[in-house]
């Protein structure tokens, strides 16, 4: 069982992308042997109530058993509590927000309340550091990286709630790890799409340092080649319970699930 | 066969205190992902005792020597670029002269002078006479002078191409970071320049790109800083192309412009 929990469908604005419908990501899905794909909805990162693109994405879902909707949430605007209900109405694994595309203060009251809410519904709150490499970004596409130290400040905001923060690198993920208490450290997953493997060996590295629990299975495709998440634990030296941690364990554990 | 046309390793004067943990870890995962030739370089000392980009002659020197003794222990697996700044003319003639006779394949060039700059002819002049290629760093579109490096983009390394075409030139990491697809336009008609694949990018569209712009026969597979990005890269080609294309961009494109036996199979 292979749980990808980063994907999209979806035009993105400032380049051609191929495979970016349903379809298309579950031909992918195939080529790479992912049984289950939580999907977010690419275009809607960019407009300016990124929940408008949540009907489309529940049909979707709807249409497709291997993917799973985590709908987008803009705490900015009135009546975003009415998307976090959806969610749980519709059994979604997380909600997403992406506060810098959002132009919210990453660790600004919006963000607090609705970390606040995300622990008192017990719904995990996926966010990604970036979508490219900031050395490539389209000119107009200026939203900043997500900071570590906002990753830091929500997880403090409130003890009940999960995050799953995709597209960290090895130095984001180590800054928020030993940066946080135990306590608040297990309760951020990461995905693995943007840790380096060998010969650099971030991978290896982080996995013996902060444990392949705290790590789940993630791609970014259509954005990047979904090949790259097999091929980074192809590499890694694992222990097949470790490994199947990261594939699927760690998102249907007790830890990231329970609220499901 | 598979051929690593972008690799590095580190050596004991390089700040890296992990560096043989580094280069073991090359090669350990380049037997795993089934990588026959690693063709490598070292620039300088890494930063230790002059920049990275702009490395001393002493420094160039020591970078190659480790490299060349590296070529000498792992002869079926490790293939050296000469590293040479073209800021010391008559260094790096010498150091061209001195690497490729002792077994060096190419000619790695980083940053330390523009692609474009007459100060390189001289050192094409070398690359054309012993039949090597130059493998070029490249920034994919460089919008501004960065710091530590005097970075070239393509339309830069696109004119040194034009002035010396019989001179096969490697774009340096087409997913190392910038806009590739202002690479790709800026290099499409020019014959004599290859694109390598290695960098941790790895965008969706990106190699169908590349195919487009360079066709089949331009493509070089690479790794550079990330294994896994390069083995990425290899697992959709094979969904992307038939086997003999593959196997043109796993290494016969490579064997066709290092010089003769440079490889155990040729």
């Amino acid at each position: 069982m292979r749980v990808d929990v980063n994907t999209f469908v979806g035009a993105y604005p400032f380049r051609r992308v191929p495979g970016t419908s349903a379809e298309a990501l579950l031909q992918a899905m195939e080529r790479v042997s992912v049984d289950q794909a939580w999907v977010s909805h690419l275009p809607s990162v960019f407009w300016r109530d990124p929940a408008a693109g949540n009907p489309w994405l529940y049909e979707v879902a709807r249409r497709h058993q291997a993917l799973r909707p985590v709908p987008a949430v803009h705490p900015g605007l009135a009546g975003w509590e009415e998307s976090i209900r959806e969610a749980r109405d519709q059994a979604t694994p997380a909600v997403r927000c992406d506060p810098t595309y959002y132009g919210l203060d990453p660790s600004g009251a919006e963000m607090r309340t609705l970390v606040q809410t995300c622990g008192a519904e017990q719904m995990p709150l996926m966010m990604a550091v970036r979508l490219e490499d900031a050395r490539q970004r389209h000119p107009n596409d200026r939203a900043p990286e997500l900071p570590a130290a906002a990753v830091r400040s929500l997880v403090r905001t409130d003890p009940a709630v999960r995050l799953i923060i995709t597209h960290a690198d090895r130095g984001f993920v180590e800054e928020v790890h030993f940066g946080s208490t135990p306590q608040e450290s297990a309760r951020i997953w990461w995905d693995i799409c943007w840790i380096w493997g060998p010969p650099e060996d971030h991978l290896q590295t982080l996995v013996q340092t902060i444990g392949a629990e705290r790590f789940v299975f993630g791609t970014g495709q259509p954005l990047r080649l979904p090949e790259t998440g097999g091929a980074k634990l192809d590499l890694l030296d694992l222990q097949a319970s470790q490994r199947s941690a990261i594939e699927s364990g760690n998102v249907s554990g007790k830890g990231l699930s329970a609220a499901r | 066969m598979l051929i690593d046309v972008h690799a590095h390793f580190l050596h004991d004067r390089s700040p890296r205190t992990d560096w043989r943990e580094r280069n073991a870890s090359r090669l350990r995962a380049g037997e795993r992902v089934g990588i026959t030739v690693h063709v490598a370089s070292i620039l300088g000392s890494w930063g230790a005792t002059s920049p990275i980009y702009f490395p001393s002659p002493a420094d160039v020197q020591y970078g190659n020597d480790f490299l060349l003794a590296l070529q000498r222990s792992h002869p079926s697996s490790v293939r050296g670029y000469a590293v040479v700044n073209p800021n010391f003319q008559s260094h790096a003639l010498s150091e061209l002269d001195r690497c490729l006779d002792a077994g060096m394949i190419g000619i790695k060039l980083a940053a330390s002078r523009r692609a474009d700059d007459p100060l390189l002819d001289p050192i094409c002049r070398v690359a054309r006479e012993r039949g090597v290629p130059m493998l070029h760093h490249i920034w994919q579109h460089r919008r501004r002078d960065y710091p530590g490096q005097e970075a070239s983009d393509a339309t830069e390394l696109g004119a040194l191409a034009a002035r010396h075409p019989e001179v096969n030139f490697l774009l340096a990491h087409i997913g190392g970071g910038g806009d590739w697809l202002h690479s790709l336009a800026a290099v499409r008609n020019l014959a004599n320049v290859y694109i390598d694949l290695s960098g941790s990018g790895v965008d969706g569209g990106m190699l169908e790109a590349c195919l487009e712009a360079a066709g089949v026969e331009r493509l070089l597979w690479g790794c550079d800083l990330t294994i896994d990005t390069g083995w990425a890269k290899l697992r959709y080609l094979e969904h992307l192309l038939a086997p003999p294309e593959l196997e043109q961009v796993g290494w016969r494109n490579a064997a066709r412009i290092f010089p003769p036996r440079a490889f155990p199979a040729d």
